[in-house]
């Protein structure tokens, strides 16, 4: 079993699909923080065989939990403080999403004018559909 | 200040009272003729539509209002490349109401949030056509007294269709609305209509490939045009094309009091020998087009008359 050392004061993302990881780091944009990251790969998991966590040595305020909220809200957020996990917080589908993904419509307006924001809304909360502001074009997860 | 993007856009009961002004319109159309003096309306289309636009402007001047805008975007400053949102905002220091019609859906949404009057979607690509919808509804309550209690035929075209799918969005807000679908396989309404719209909300609908399978106990039926280059193969196309034509024959098995819409323009889907058949409602359709956008503008202006 690999060892990477507790945190002080952070958070842990735990119950990644296994995989995900890096797409996360680059979406949360963990590159541009100026402090401790460490990305796990295929650490064993009871409850999904293989996962990926990521911890990070910042406050969680820093972190847009709607971002992952949309990537993937089985993920699980523990806060730590002190070296304890002092909270688990449990992410929600965000009810909109602004500048993540691009309407991928070419008849689309967002494809032509300048400088607007790129929204999504969630339509189906079961169904976890979004659909272009604009257009209502409905966003295919690859 | 409100807009008008979708025909959802407004409740059953602010779409009643549309209506109903839009029925006293067409009655007292003098009581109306001075409601709007002193107002322009701009006309923005940033692609050709005749009948829309002059809908519209017709709209406007009978109501004693006047009229500025473009018919295409070679005639607009897109052509030198300026946005929606920085149009509007000019637009918006001309006029005080203002119809867009854009070949990119969700044009007149962007045009809508940076404008500073009311803006009138009047087209958007394949997305939203909410005044053709408010013409239909209006020419069905109008003459058929009512909105519930319907069997729909929605002939033709339904998978590109933006009428028939702004039509049964509309709808299915009405108590015991039935919808038989007519069209070939390779048309019938997309997915999202099927099953998040007509499916979800329990609404009773059966699909058929032939018009004469469907037309005896239709109250409405709504053509529409099947365009050759939709079919996969020519010999699909000679195969089908007749089923959705209407002809006296057709209509000879329709009941007496079954209506015909079409939103026009039409091509052959209807043998002009239907044109004097009574229960042929399309012209007048078009006449109602004007009433329910004069209705509009005064909704949207906030003026009592």
């Amino acid at each position: 079993m690999l060892n990477i050392s507790g945190i002080q004061e952070g958070f842990v993302l735990d119950h990644i699909k296994a995989g995900a990881s890096l797409s996360i780091y680059h979406y949360l944009k963990l590159d541009q923080l100026d402090c401790c990251v460490a990305i796990i790969k295929n650490a064993r998991s009871k409850k999904m065989g293989k996962k990926d966590m990521i911890k990070v040595e910042c406050p969680i305020d820093k972190l847009d939990l709607d971002i992952l909220g949309f990537i993937d809200h089985n993920i699980t957020v523990n806060i730590i403080k002190g070296e304890q996990i002092v909270e688990k917080r449990r992410l929600r589908l965000p009810k909109e999403i602004k500048n993540v993904i691009r309407c991928k419509n070419p008849r689309c307006i967002s494809s032509i004018e300048q400088e607007l924001d790129q929204i999504f809304i969630l339509t189906d909360e079961d169904k976890e559909v979004y659909r272009c502001k604009y257009c209502e074009e409905k966003y295919e997860r690859k | 200040m409100r807009h008008l993007m979708s025909p959802l856009d407004l409740s059953v009961e602010e779409l009643d009272k549309l209506l109903t002004l839009a029925n006293d319109i067409e009655k007292n159309p003098k009581k109306y003729a001075h409601a709007c003096d002193g107002k322009k309306l701009a006309t923005c289309f940033y692609e050709p539509s005749t009948r829309t636009r002059l809908s519209f402007e017709s709209a406007m001047l009978n109501l004693g209002g006047s009229v500025i805008g473009f018919s295409s975007a070679d005639s607009s400053s897109a052509a030198k490349g300026e946005s929606v949102s920085d149009t509007i905002r000019v637009i918006s220091c001309f006029a005080d109401i203002c119809a867009m019609r854009h070949p990119k859906e969700g044009a007149p949404l962007v045009a809508s949030q940076k404008s500073s009057i009311p803006v009138i979607n009047a087209g958007d690509g394949g997305h939203q056509h909410p005044t053709q919808t408010l013409t239909d509804l209006l020419t069905i309550r109008s003459l058929k007294g009512h909105l519930d209690n319907l069997k729909i035929g929605l002939c033709g075209d339904l998978k590109f269709g933006r009428t028939v799918h702004s039509l049964i969005n509309a709808l299915i807000r009405y108590p015991n609305v039935e919808f038989v679908l007519i069209s070939p396989k390779e048309l019938r309404v997309p997915e999202y209509i099927r099953e998040d719209v007509l499916v979800a909300n329990n609404i009773p609908f059966t699909e058929v490939e032939r018009l004469e399978d469907a037309i005896t106990d239709l109250d409405i039926l709504y053509m529409t045009r099947v365009q050759k280059e939709r079919f996969f193969n020519e010999e699909d196309y000679v195969r089908m094309k007749d089923f959705y034509i209407l002809d006296k024959a057709k209509m000879a098995l329709a009941r007496e009091d079954m209506l015909v819409l079409h939103p026009l323009p039409r091509v052959n889907e209807i043998s002009v020998e239907v044109d004097d058949d009574p229960r042929a409602v399309y012209f007048k359709q078009v006449q109602y087009g004007v009433y329910v956008r004069m209705a509009l503008i005064l909704t949207l202006l906030e003026i009592e008359v």
